[in-house]
């Protein structure tokens, strides 16, 4: 691990904490809290305790949860922590996302973001990460990402409710004249049991929400909790089957114009020769402006309704410019393994590797080299926006997983301060980390200029989704082991080399601001994992090719989930050691790992022969904070190979909700498999080869297979959910298919060498 | 041109071209059915025509001619459809955006077969795509919802 000297001797970038410079400076600024934001914005009747709660004069309690619900299910877990404490039922709250505003920044978000595994508690790893959390607050960045919700939300949320509760407690205790000791709380109502007097929250709300916070906040035990640790009805469940108008591509606003864009199919290219007359002409079109964003260049298609401007952006002629990056799949490919051959960065180095390799005998050197290609998001709902810039007031609706972002982005391209901004936030038809992009309200936001008021929603063709994405990066990675006498691996040298995504984010967002020092994320899931090999080394280079690359679901883990845990299932096959032992062994030091992995292999039944024509793969990844193992069994079919069933054990040291957290883990897991079975983004002459689902396409109800999930709560710190179940799926499957098949799939996805059914 | 959409009829003045669903998300309000793909391929925007699944992002407006159904119009005197029921049972949804095309391929399913086998699952809802992967859901929710329609609740 690193050590502080290292860290001193270089800087390492988390996404934007690299722009605060000293994170630990300004205590005073880090301690005083922002303003309520639901302050300005009451009902009559209603008042505001605390940026997460609001009670009105007739008991309507509203919980504001203020992170993207995309599918996750965290507006239920947020709204319960609440609720838990406020005691209340869900049944009784209403649930929403809030305005855009600092004080609901993540902290939790960038506190992994530092150079050090999960599971480092040295004195240094724990400074840096309080360091993150103060950062979190100076950036105040209000985003849903790093699987950091719950963590980011578990105490301050718990305390919103508790407090609440605490005022409204003393408030009914100076109404009915009796001590606040005496009083009782449930579902909503205070109650005197000596006199069987009793108020709702909503009598004494106005007179609670003026009183002084408490300064000693109690919260309750966790053996007394009623909705944390069991799985709640989700709040958003009614709405979703109903079809209610909750997505951003739902917006309906009177005199509202429709639209769509029509981006250059290079990226960052400008347009060297445009014709829009032919489809200036065409039915239903109102006007086609320019768009220029950090995102790229292109035109933007005002129109009477969405089938007229996707038809009229088909009928746009115009030639872009060359690409300043490699121009197809090959050249690109050519680039990352050139860049290997570079030094790099180097963020594990345990033992002497140099040495450890100096004198090995060849027959006991294992070597690999493995690849994956870009991906793109393809969230069901294709990006959107709906935007209305009048009075010199810009109102922004759409799915997004950073509000503040889409605040301060859209403001300085418009022209017009932050607080003219209002952004409403809709729930996501699918993030997966393409909404932290702003790209979409970018183009709503500009085309808004040119309507006169009017609003306009921007909708964008699946086409122009698939190829306009800030995609998972391609990675390259070449792996060498040396074995002992007992085939276990002595020295392991990992170098993995794949565009930068920190540094592609901030040309996109911050471009003023240069991408200096490492990007960590290049080599996450690689060198952070719990393993103990005397001599280990894992290198990260950062490849110089610039199309857009950003968050995709577990992020580098995506990546490197599958180099590591392939190369070392290569490992134990060379070796002749079981891959469950093999594991178990070099994670002794880490009993929750350890427990994991026993666990998921007593639920497969692992080591228990199966039937001719079907085998086994497992793959173990710490990422966000959970440690997941995954076995994936598959069988030799006609049709092809098909994934009858896996099996997960997750330990997230706490389990807030169980039965969301299981839907996590199997959808993680899911689109794991979908990236590892066929998707890939190509390039052609500049451009994405991809275009719909026809040929990018995700597993579908007849491949799924059967899934069995365990959530362990051993380790003493909470993980993350929502990415965790991605990073070992791809590894466990290949592992199986090499089980299968004799054959060692290193490049993704495997259809490019087998068939699945 | 006029259609009937869940019981209403609608004038609308469109390109007869227009597919289906924009007739129904830009001139009709009904923005139940959702856009995914514009090819036929994810089945987001499945309704009914004259009880028959179609992709309504396919089909051009000016070739419908029998009664239409979205997601907004399979509820029973304000109660829910039972697969409506079912899915909010069995806690289906994640983001939730191609759920309103599952429950309408679900629902001509079980008009057509009372009690679904696992392969009459999988060829009807097929060309559903789920990005969160809640087919495991899905297929429990179908099974419900077999029961609670037979038992007519």
């Amino acid at each position: 691990m690193a050590s502080v000297g290292k860290i001193a001797r270089r800087t390492f970038l988390i996404g934007a904490a690299a722009i605060a410079g000293g994170v630990a400076v300004g205590y005073y600024y880090y301690r005083k809290p922002f303003p309520n934001p639901l302050q300005g914005d009451l009902a009559v009747g209603e008042a505001t305790f605390n940026p997460y709660v609001k009670i009105g004069a007739d008991n309507t309690i509203t919980i504001v949860a203020p992170r993207a619900e995309m599918g996750q299910g965290i507006s239920t877990t947020l709204a319960a922590m609440v609720a838990e404490e406020l005691d209340v039922s869900l049944d009784q709250v209403k649930v929403e996302p809030g305005p855009a505003s600092h004080a609901y920044y993540n902290a939790a978000i960038l506190e992994e973001g530092g150079p050090f595994a999960f599971f480092d508690e040295s004195m240094t790893a724990e400074a840096v990460r309080a360091g993150m959390g103060v950062a979190g607050k100076f950036l105040a960045l209000q985003a849903t990402g790093g699987s950091a919700s719950t963590r980011d939300g578990f105490d301050k949320m718990r305390q919103a409710g508790a407090a609440a509760r605490q005022m409204l407690i003393a408030a009914a205790a100076q109404k009915l004249g009796v001590a606040a000791a005496d009083l009782e709380t449930a579902n909503g109502r205070i109650l005197h049991k000596a006199s069987g007097k009793s108020l709702t929250y909503g009598d004494v709300a106005a007179s609670a929400a003026v009183m002084a916070p408490p300064a000693d906040i109690r919260l309750k035990d966790r053996a007394d909790w009623k909705l944390l640790g069991k799985p709640q009805k989700r709040i958003d469940m009614l709405a979703k089957v109903t079809g209610a108008p909750i997505f951003g591509i739902d917006v309906t606003l009177p005199d509202i114009l429709f639209g769509t864009v029509k981006m250059s199919p290079r990226f960052w290219a400008k347009p060297v020769k445009a014709d829009l007359s032919k489809a200036e002409k065409m039915p239903g079109v109102v006007k086609i402006v320019p768009i220029e964003t950090n995102y790229g260049h292109g035109f933007g298609i005002i129109a009477e309704n969405t089938w007229a401007a996707f038809k009229a952006a088909d009928a746009i002629e115009a030639e872009w410019a060359d690409p300043e990056y490699p121009l197809d799949s090959a050249a690109i490919s050519d680039a990352l393994k050139q860049a290997l051959g570079t030094k790099g960065s180097v963020m594990r180095d345990n033992g002497n590797v140099d040495t450890a390799f100096a004198d090995a005998p060849r027959e006991r050197i294992v070597e690999a080299d493995y690849a994956v290609p870009y991906l793109a998001h393809a969230t069901m709902e294709p990006m959107n926006a709906t935007a209305r810039l009048k009075d010199g007031v810009l109102d922004i609706w759409c799915g997004n997983q950073a509000p503040t972002l889409v605040r301060q982005l859209c403001a300085n391209l418009v022209g017009i301060e932050q607080n003219k901004v209002n952004v409403h936030t809709t729930f996501l038809g699918g993030g997966f980390g393409r909404r932290v992009e702003v790209d979409y309200a970018l183009c709503a936001a500009l085309m808004a200029k040119e309507t006169g008021g009017r609003p306009i929603k921007v909708t964008w063709t699946r086409e122009e989704d698939m190829r306009h994405d800030a995609y998972r990066p391609a990675a390259v990675g070449r792996f060498q082991a040396r074995l002992d006498d007992n085939g276990l691996p002595v020295a392991v040298d990992m170098k993995i080399s794949s565009p930068s995504m920190i540094a592609s984010t901030l040309r996109r967002l911050f471009p003023s601001i240069p991408a200096l020092g490492n990007d960590k994320s290049i080599v996450d899931g690689a060198y952070n994992q719990p393993y103990t090999i005397p001599n280990y080394r894992v290198a990260g280079i950062a490849a110089p090719v610039t199309i857009p690359v950003g968050s995709w679901r577990s992020v580098g883990s995506s990546i490197n989930g599958f180099f590591h845990e392939g190369f070392l299932d290569e490992i134990a096959v060379a070796g002749k050691t079981d891959p469950v032992v093999l594991r178990k062994t070099l994670m002794a030091a880490y009993p929750a790992a350890v427990k994991v992995v026993e666990k998921v292999a007593e639920m497969a039944k692992w080591g228990e022969a199966l039937p001719a024509g079907k085998a086994r793969g497992m793959a173990f990844t710490l990422s966000f904070g959970s440690w997941v193992g995954e076995i994936v069994q598959v069988a030799d079919t006609p049709a092809g190979i098909r994934i009858e069933k896996v099996w997960i054990a997750a330990d997230v040291g706490t389990a807030l909700d169980p039965g969301i957290i299981e839907a996590q883990l199997i959808s993680a897991a899911i689109y794991g498999l979908s990236a590892a079975m066929g998707q890939e983004i190509t390039f052609a002459d500049g451009m994405v080869e991809q275009s719909n689902f026809h040929d990018y396409d995700a597993m579908r109800i007849f491949q799924c297979p059967a899934f069995e999930v365990a959530i362990l709560e051993n380790f003493h710190k909470m993980g993350g959910v929502g990415e965790v179940g991605t990073p070992p799926a791809a590894p466990a499957l290949a592992n199986a298919v090499f089980a299968l098949t004799g054959k060692r799939i290193r490049t993704l996805p495997l259809s490019k060498e087998v068939a699945f059914a | 041109m006029r259609l009937t959409v869940d019981g209403q009829s609608f004038d609308i003045n469109a390109d007869p071209e227009m597919p289906l669903l924009w007739a129904l998300r830009d001139l009709m309000g009904k923005t139940g059915p959702k856009f995914g793909c514009g090819i036929a391929a994810c089945g987001a925007c499945t309704v009914h025509l004259d009880g028959q699944p179609v992709r309504s992002c396919s089909l051009p407006v000016g070739q419908v001619s029998g009664a239409v159904t979205t997601i907004e119009g399979i509820g029973i005197e304000g109660k829910l459809h039972p697969v409506q029921q079912a899915w909010l049972e069995e806690q289906v949804a994640q983001c939730g955006y191609c759920q309103a095309g599952q429950i309408m391929s679900a629902v001509a399913l079980l008009d057509e077969v009372a009690e679904p086998s696992d392969a009459d699952i999988d060829n009807a809802m097929g060309g559903n795509l789920c990005r969160c992967g809640t087919y495991p859901k899905i297929r429990a929710a179908i099974r419900r919802a077999a029961v609670l329609k037979t038992a007519g609740l």
